[in-house]
């Protein structure tokens, strides 16, 4: 048997159609555009004007605050103008322009492929080194990693978790990452367990990447401390929670964060980043990115520069398909439908999903029957079908009682409504409401 | 017969007795109210709205009785008249207040603001508003998807289907402020409703530059500030490319409005206007960029 | 761009799960139990689940056509599901105008009253079943012999295991197990053989229509509950066997009490009911008026459905175990 989370849980069809594509680098565009916010919490100061020449990896945006990450130039070239630029979000944000000349790299980086396995620094300088190179949490959550690694006075954290679940379907650029840079990816191990000065290290799979799982397990053999563990094939196996669970049997409590239970989790993507930042130097400047879909001529992996066009991406995995319906940044289960495709990649972009029309489009909801098929699959052991119900009325309070708070967003409910409920459309809607009550309280 | 009697006579005995216990109870548990409370109550239009800022008439009633002056405490629904009859109950004089209406500052329908994107999730203003900017180039307006007219408890707010934008029924609206909270896009304000319903707004709330606020919709704000300069009372701001008429300073003179070159101002119930607006009207299209 | 995308919220896929699916699968597993019906009543099955089907999809789409104005509702099936186990839980040869009175209650009052699919609070077919036997308790106890028993008579009246038992126990020596268990032995329409109805349950089992809950704990607290009486003392009428195979106990454990609308939704709630269910069977089996009770319990379990749905919280993660 397998390891696995315990609560609800579901299978969706894989549809890893990229899977085993060798990541691809993308042209350099002739502009980039960089919002100065691409993570979780304040958006950057940009520290250049327009007309200021910039190389790959000059800072262009400050971070403000602790909860922050700091935005580097992914092109070499000149400022076009900072203004209002569309992203993921839908909305209209500040961003940087980038006009593109030659392919200039900043000195410090090291742009060779040799391995760094030795690191002379002190944990506090590589912490200062990822903060330095505006890392975030690369599965697409975009939450600092360098906050994420400082635990809150009066934790410890006893164990690193490693994230290689990618248990969207559809995405696979984890997966090729993991085959193709193990052992940065293995040093980048290495780097974080100093920093939290953690003796013991998981790598989790899931078994349908199971050339992954043997190549790992391999190779952690010269790594004392890293294990390396598969999984079962199940969403949302890559949740934080879900995840410590299936590997440590311990449950975080509700409201509270992994290191409560004395866990660290970092996607692979992450440490791939990290391992360049602190052994070469190189700030978060390209990521890879699956660009997919039934329809798409060319289902590919593809590394690209932060800021590049989606729309470059989109050719170079054979275009739009005639009958897309919806393009979805992410994967399908919680990635973010797009409004336009005249958007860049941001440090959050894990994949770009075209779904043909008859599979993007909605059926019509009818009532529910209470079949509790959503109570069965919660992943967190909610009932979405009462907290939907609470939404619609407004009932605030027994939605808090009832812990809507606590939920992942991860769509296992909605997924499996038989009448097509939009289940999370209103639980998300009801858990931002009573965050704010909460908050309100607080005050 | 007799089994009549004696049936009537049991239930009737099983009644009186009930009845005195029942009468006894509700002496001794008996709750000493002001009487006043109840006179207000009934004062009041019994909606229930929450306009006032209180969970109820009841409640607001009480408020009034315990208040000090009836300072700050107003029933929007019933408006002046019903705060007068309140005053009069309680000997005390009612604060002038001023009828107010909910306006919809956007004008952006289905043909000056064309769709670019279809939304497919739950038919809700507020879940699209958490996803995203909405299906048009503005991501300021109107979402059109009702979340005002549900939360209107007076039936006075309606989507108009061809423009899909809502529309206030100026004869039901009472001013209770529950559409402005439910809007999530805060477009809707509380205006006064002016001398013979007069009034005259921006009806936009695009606070994009001007070439990026009139590509996405015809009638929007531009932020080009003409406006501002033709207003002899300075009763326009301008703040984030988004010219705003305050209530208070409008003399509703009706200069503003022909100079808007998108024709974002709005004039409500005036007549027509006799002679032609300024020709600059239909010309240049100035952008603040 | 030419083509407008779609935007929605996630997630963006669906598992392809329908209402009208889980009412299909249910419709197959009740097939056998169908065939038992026509081997042993012959024309006179069919001619009783055709018209049952037909009234109340007739009443379904009448009613929310023309009283409700809405759009109609047939195409998600549970109307035919509803005609198809009222059929099965009535005696083959029931006048037809009371089965037809019988599909009006249980569309009309019990099901569309309420708002319909998903809304109500009985299970329509155990509500018109219970709504007919209380107005027409001779018409709906009369069983005819089974074809295979009496072809030569038209014999109008036999009476089932549960009512022997309840009238003259001594009557029943041998226990008809076999019998009981193939479906030989007088009932209603569908409740005749024990095996068909679990062949519907392994089916329904293997499609993931219902979990195994509800029926595996009415059938566990039923047995048991005779169980322990017949240790005690070991009477005809106490026999854990008999119970589990007469009567509409397997329909109603597999079929009616499994309604997704009125059952709760939680695994802990579903055990609630399904014990629920169980005892109030064999208390009004053993010491109530009818020789029946699985209709009267599930009934009074669906009432209960809300109540239990409010106090059974499904085990939420991270509440029981920490640092397990």
């Amino acid at each position: 048997m397998l390891k696995s989370f315990r609560i609800g849980g579901i299978h969706p069809q894989e549809n890893k159609l990229s899977a085993g594509m060798a990541i691809q680098p993308v042209a350099v565009p002739e502009q980039v555009v960089l919002p100065l916010l691409q993570h979780i919490g304040a958006p950057c100061q940009p520290v250049v004007r327009k007309g200021d020449k910039v190389k790959v990896g000059s800072l262009i945006g400050k971070s403000v605050g602790f909860v922050s990450a700091q935005i580097h130039s992914s092109v070499s070239g000149t400022v076009l103008k900072i203004d209002k630029a569309m992203d993921a979000s839908g909305y209209k944000r500040d961003a940087v322009f980038i006009k593109v000349e030659e392919d200039a790299w900043e000195e410090q980086i090291d742009r060779s492929d040799e391995l760094v396995t030795e690191c002379s620094l002190t944990p506090k300088e590589i912490l200062d080194r990822i903060a330095a190179a505006g890392i975030v949490g690369m599965g697409g959550a975009t939450f600092p990693t360098h906050v994420k690694l400082t635990p809150p006075p009066g934790t410890k954290a006893e164990l690193l978790i490693i994230n290689g679940v990618e248990c969207e379907p559809y995405l696979t650029s984890d997966h090729q990452l993991m085959m193709e840079k193990s052992d940065e990816i293995l040093v980048g191990i290495t780097l974080v367990m100093s920093v939290l000065n953690v003796q013991r290290a998981i790598i989790g799979i899931e078994n349908n990447k199971k050339d992954a799982v043997s190549l790992f397990t391999k190779k952690v053999a010269a790594y004392p401390g890293i294990e390396v563990q598969p999984l079962k094939v199940q969403y949302p196996q890559g949740s934080e929670k879900q995840l410590i669970d299936a590997l440590t049997g311990r449950q975080v409590p509700s409201g509270a964060l992994p290191i409560s239970v004395g866990a660290v989790v970092q996607n692979v993507g992450t440490l791939f980043a990290i391992y360049e930042a602190v052994q070469k130097n190189k700030p978060l400047v390209e990521r890879v990115v699956t660009v997919t879909g039934k329809e798409v001529q060319r289902p590919c992996n593809l590394r690209a520069r932060i800021g590049t066009p989606l729309t470059k991406l989109i050719d170079a995995a054979g275009g739009l398909p005639e009958n897309t319906g919806k393009v979805i940044s992410g994967g399908p289960m919680m990635g973010k439908a797009l409004a336009s495709v005249d958007i860049p990649v941001t440090k959050g972009t894990s994949g770009i999903l075209m779904l043909p029309t008859p599979e993007a489009k909605r059926k019509a909801m009818n009532d529910c029957i209470r079949c509790g098929k959503c109570v069965q699959v919660c992943p967190m052991g909610l009932n979405p079908t009462l907290l939907m119900t609470l939404t619609e009325y407004e009932v605030w309070e027994r939605a808090e009682k009832n812990a809507i708070t606590d939920c992942i967003e991860c769509g296992s409910c909605s997924y499996t409504c038989p009448a097509y409920r939009p289940l999370l459309d209103y639980i998300r809607l009801g858990k931002s409401k009573v965050n704010g009550i909460i908050r309100a309280r607080k005050n | 017969m007799s089994v009549i009697l004696a049936a009537v006579a049991t239930l009737g005995a099983i009644g009186a007795g009930s009845a005195g216990i029942l009468y006894l109870v509700s002496q001794k548990f008996k709750v000493e109210e002001d009487p006043r409370i109840q006179e207000v109550q009934d004062a009041l239009p019994a909606a229930n709205c929450g306009g006032c800022g209180f969970p109820g008439c009841a409640a607001f009633a009480a408020a009034c009785v315990h208040a000090e002056s009836l300072e700050g405490l107003n029933c929007p629904v019933g408006g002046q008249e019903t705060m007068d009859r309140v005053a009069a109950i309680l000997g005390q004089t009612a604060s002038k207040t001023t009828k107010k209406i909910a306006v919809v500052r956007c004008s952006g329908s289905c043909e000056e603001r064309p769709r670019q994107n279809l939304y497919d999730g739950a038919s809700r203003c507020s879940i699209a508003a958490a996803l995203y900017g909405g299906d048009t180039g503005c991501s300021f307006g109107c979402l059109g998807l009702g979340d005002c007219v549900d939360a209107c408890t007076f039936d006075a707010i309606h989507m108009n289907p061809e423009t899909m934008l809502p529309e206030v029924d100026e004869d039901k609206c009472t001013a209770c402020g529950a559409c402005v909270k439910a809007c999530p896009k805060d477009i809707i304000e509380l205006r006064k409703q002016g001398p013979r319903s007069r009034r005259i707004y921006v009806s936009c709330v695009n606070e994009d530059k001007g070439g990026v606020a009139r590509k996405a919709c015809n009638v929007a704000c531009i932020g080009c500030s003409k406006c501002q300069q033709v207003c002899p009372f300075d009763a326009i701001t301008m703040e984030n490319n988004l010219a705003y008429i305050i209530d208070d300073k409008c003399r509703l003179c009706r200069k503003c409005a022909p100079v808007c070159p998108t024709n974002s101002i709005l004039e409500i119930n005036f007549p027509p206007r006799k002679e032609t607006p300024p020709a600059a009207k239909e010309k240049e299209v100035p952008i603040t960029a | 761009m030419e083509q407008k995308l779609i935007v929605s919220p996630s997630p963006h896929i669906h598992s392809g799960d329908t209402i009208q699916k889980n009412m299909v699968a249910v419709l197959i597993a009740l097939i056998p139990a169908f065939l038992v019906a026509l081997y042993t009543f012959r024309l006179d099955a069919l001619l009783i689940t055709a018209l049952s089907v037909l009234f109340c999809v007739g009443f379904e789409y009448l009613i929310v056509r023309f009283v409700m104005k809405k759009e109609p509702t047939i195409p998600d099936g549970s109307a035919i599901i509803t005609g198809v186990l009222l059929a099965f839980n009535v005696p083959a040869g029931l006048p037809v105008w009371i089965l037809a009175l019988g599909c009006l209650f249980a569309i009309g009052v019990v099901k569309l009253s309420f708002g319909g699919l998903g809304n109500n609070i009985f299970n329509p077919a155990i509500a018109g079943r219970i709504f007919l036997l209380i107005s027409f308790p001779a018409q709906m106890t009369s069983w005819p012999a089974t074809a295979i028993a009496d072809t030569a008579t038209d014999a109008v009246s036999s009476a089932t295991v549960l009512g022997l038992l309840k009238q003259s126990p001594e009557a029943l020596e041998a226990l008809p197990l076999q019998q009981m268990f193939l479906g030989l032995e007088p009932g209603s329409l569908g409740e005749m053989s024990a095996a068909a109805l679990l062949l519907g349950l392994i089916f329904l089992l293997w499609k993931k229509v219902i979990t195994w809950h509800i029926p595996v704990t009415i059938l566990g607290t039923v047995a048991l509950f005779t169980g322990i009486l017949f240790l005690i003392d070991p009477l005809p009428q106490y026999n854990p066997l008999i119970h589990l195979f007469s009567g509409g106990l397997m329909l109603g454990a597999i079929f009616m009490a499994t309604d997704y609308v009125t059952s709760p939704l939680t695994k802990k709630g579903m055990i609630i009911y399904g014990v629920g269910i169980g005892f109030v069977t064999v208390a009004i089996r053993l010491w109530g008026a009818y020789p029946e009770g699985i209709s009267f319990a599930i009934l009074l379990m669906n009432a209960f459905t809300p109540l239990i749905n409010s106090y059974t919280t499904p085990k939420r993660f991270g509440e029981v175990v920490k640092n397990g």
